[in-house]
């Protein structure tokens, strides 16, 4: 089992108000309101957060980026990654992850990781993900072209990996002269990759066709086990068996040495008004073009206002009941994340510890406990599932590395 | 308008498909739409096959044409309008560019000044808007509505109720996202104009006609005057309390002004 830490690093000190006035708290919700005394203060607060977890013994610190919105602080998540790769010692440093059609110069990218990787010495995990539809538009990026950016820039960055340079690169996006970087990832083949996702299910069908190990990030244990079971599907049909190796989960957990407390603080977890990245305009969060055409038609419905969010609206109490947001003291939260573990069966786990505005004192208390109480009892649960991770099981990097693939899938991967 | 008769048809030109309505008698005249797609029929088109040849091609990935996944310009959609019109054998046509289709009609025209009688571009996208007095960017479609975007190329929003009904059907919306889906793929960046247009306008000697509403809240009227600068022999006209869709909004303001200007010779 691989357990880590995470925060979406809040922006807490923005304005509440400002935003409910403006009626979004994202992509176009003015910056005016972002506060640079109170980010320097709060970036070395995380920074605080990510050294304790370490100290504590967690195995990962999970970093990810969003952009013009209160909701992350990351605008580059291999800023982070970077200082992390300085200022730790033990600790794996998972991405999850750099968004790769954003990337204009996925050479670049792959540098970038490579540095990390060296200077970590081994620790990068690097995972990618598609970057929700309202970070194409802050950057400026075509959302039509969202998925085949994704996996070409994929296909360049393990290419500069791992192919001998120099050598030349002509795609439909991405056309390169001379492709020859000298920072090459210290990790062969090359450093791990993990998937993240919620919903689109063309991403667990290229995790599953990969082999890379697809992290669910906050679903409910029904629409989690519906994930598995079509990761599943894809394994077979590539010639391999998926397992907890495969498979990640991230939940909201906080915990803390009162229930109330816990309970009181947790709350924070929606304090984006319910809403996963803040408020906005539908029509920002999935712009023409990055969504599957098969949800065309209930996305438009949703997007003028004559159908409900598909992804639902549920109450924080019945989020606490659905074990999507669990807070509790160890004890508690110990109890509940093994229903999860016996129910998915998951190899790497990520506790979001914080969010909002809880304090910087009863973030490090959620740590503190995270990593002395909570994760050597979810360790031993893990021996007792036999839960293990990539690390443990020792999994291929990528589908192109197994040596299990059965005699006809093996034949038709290659 | 009574009398009319449109054949609908599924044509080809450098292998793309193309849905295209005809009607009428007279000189050829080729009117290219918003990128909001097209309605089958309407009464400014209607009007115009009154006294022209009028053909209405359905841009492909917009309506009733299927998405080309090569296309990556505006200017790919004028070359395949040029091979159409080539296929037909329809020559000196005049051409109607509304809103985003002006965009396209001014692109075929630079691409063969010697094959066009008339030009005439309404609220024409394809060029960057001079910033102040009357100027600003092209709405961006990216971040706006779909409901809100398609009112705002209106004046009087009764005049878009009479068009889409004042709650469009969800077969509208999707329409509209189908549309959008390819003005990204193929008008990003810079979003909704070309940086070279203004440079070839140039060599298009025909008559040209820049109609602007006097209340364009999609293309800022600053445009009208690039483009009347950047055409040889173009004048504009203003339409008064009309937004930006002229041609539903005013549609026989529109023919009136369209027709007289062809009369003109």
């Amino acid at each position: 089992m691989h357990l880590m830490y995470f925060t979406e690093q809040p922006m807490s000190a923005y304005s509440e108000e400002a935003g409910r006035k403006f009626g979004a708290t994202a992509l176009m919700f003015p910056n005016t309101e972002f506060d640079p005394v109170a980010g320097s203060r709060l970036y070395n607060n995380y920074i605080e957060q990510y050294m304790l977890a370490e100290e504590v013994g967690v195995d990962g610190i999970m970093l990810n980026e969003h952009h013009n919105a209160p909701f992350c602080m990351q605008a580059k998540a291999n800023i982070f990654a970077a200082i992390l790769a300085g200022m730790t010692k033990k600790v794996k440093i998972v991405m999850l992850g750099n968004p790769l059609p954003l990337a204009e110069n996925p050479v670049r990218l792959a540098e970038e990781l490579s540095m990390i990787d060296m200077i970590s010495k081994g620790r990068l995990v690097s995972g990618f993900v598609r970057g929700g539809g309202q970070e194409q538009l802050a950057t400026g990026v075509n959302p039509a072209f969202n998925r085949e950016r994704f996996e070409e820039a994929h296909e360049l960055v393990v290419k500069a990996w791992t192919q001998p340079g120099p050598f030349r690169f002509e795609g439909t996006h991405y056309q390169h002269r001379v492709v020859n970087p000298w920072a090459v990832p210290l990790q062969k083949p090359y450093p791990r990759v993990w998937i993240p996702g919620v919903i689109s299910k063309e991403t667990i069908v290229w995790a599953a066709q990969q082999r890379y190990p697809y992290i669910a990030l906050n679903t409910s244990i029904e629409q989690t086990k519906k994930i598995w079971e079509l990761y599943d599907q894809v394994a077979l049909q590539a010639g391999y068996v998926g397992g907890p190796e495969n498979r990640g989960y991230l939940i909201q957990v906080h915990i803390s040495d009162s229930e109330e407390k816990a309970v009181e603080n947790a709350k924070q977890f929606r304090w984006m008004q319910g809403e996963f990245t803040g408020l906005a305009h539908p029509v920002w969060s999935t712009p023409s073009g990055y969504g599957s055409p098969t949800n065309r038609r209930a996305f438009v419905e949703f997007a003028s206002g004559r159908a409900q969010n598909p992804r639902g609206e549920t109450s924080f109490e019945q989020q606490m009941a659905d074990l999507r947001i669990i807070a509790g003291t160890p004890k508690t939260v110990v109890a509940k994340l093994r229903r999860i573990l016996e129910e998915t069966r998951p190899g790497i786990l990520a506790l979001w510890g914080n969010d909002g505005r809880v304090s910087q004192e009863d973030s490090l208390t959620c740590i503190r406990l995270m990593g002395t109480e909570v994760f050597p009892a979810i360790r031993e649960i893990a021996k007792e599932l036999d839960l293990k991770s990539p690390f443990e099981s020792n999994a291929p990097v990528h589908l192109r590395y197994s040596r299990d693939l059965k005699p006809t899938a093996k034949a038709a991967a290659e | 308008m009574a009398g009319v008769t449109w054949t609908d048809a599924t044509m080809e030109a450098a292998g793309t498909k193309l849905h295209v309505s005809r009607a009428g008698k007279g000189r050829p005249l080729m009117v290219l739409h918003h990128e909001t797609g097209t309605l089958d029929r309407l009464p400014f088109y209607d009007a115009l096959a009154a006294q022209y040849d009028v053909l209405v091609p359905h841009h492909p990935g917009y309506s009733r044409s299927p998405r080309p996944d090569w296309m990556r310009s505006v200017r790919d959609i004028a070359v395949v309008y040029r091979g159409l019109l080539a296929e037909l054998k329809v020559k000196n046509a005049a051409l109607v560019g509304l809103g985003f289709g002006g965009w396209i009609a001014a692109e075929m025209a630079t691409m063969a000044p010697g094959d066009l009688s008339h030009l005439v571009l309404v609220g024409a996208m394809g060029i960057k808007p001079p910033h102040g007095d009357k100027g600003g960017d092209i709405l961006d479609l990216a971040i706006t509505g779909y409901i809100d975007y398609a009112r705002a190329g209106f004046h009087d929003q009764k005049a878009f109720d009479r068009v889409y009904g004042a709650e469009p059907t969800t077969d509208q919306l999707e329409m509209w996202d189908i549309c959008r889906e390819m003005s990204f793929r193929i008008a990003w960046k810079p979003y909704m104009y070309s940086q070279t247009l203004p440079h070839l306008l140039g060599s298009v000697r025909a008559p040209s006609l820049v109609v602007w509403g006097d209340n364009d809240k999609v293309v800022p009227r600053s445009a009208a005057g690039v483009y009347a600068k950047s055409l040889p022999n173009a004048r504009i006209e203003i339409v008064e309390g009309c937004g930006h869709c002229v041609d539903m909004e005013q549609p026989d303001t529109l023919a009136k002004l369209t027709t007289n200007f062809i009369a003109q010779g």
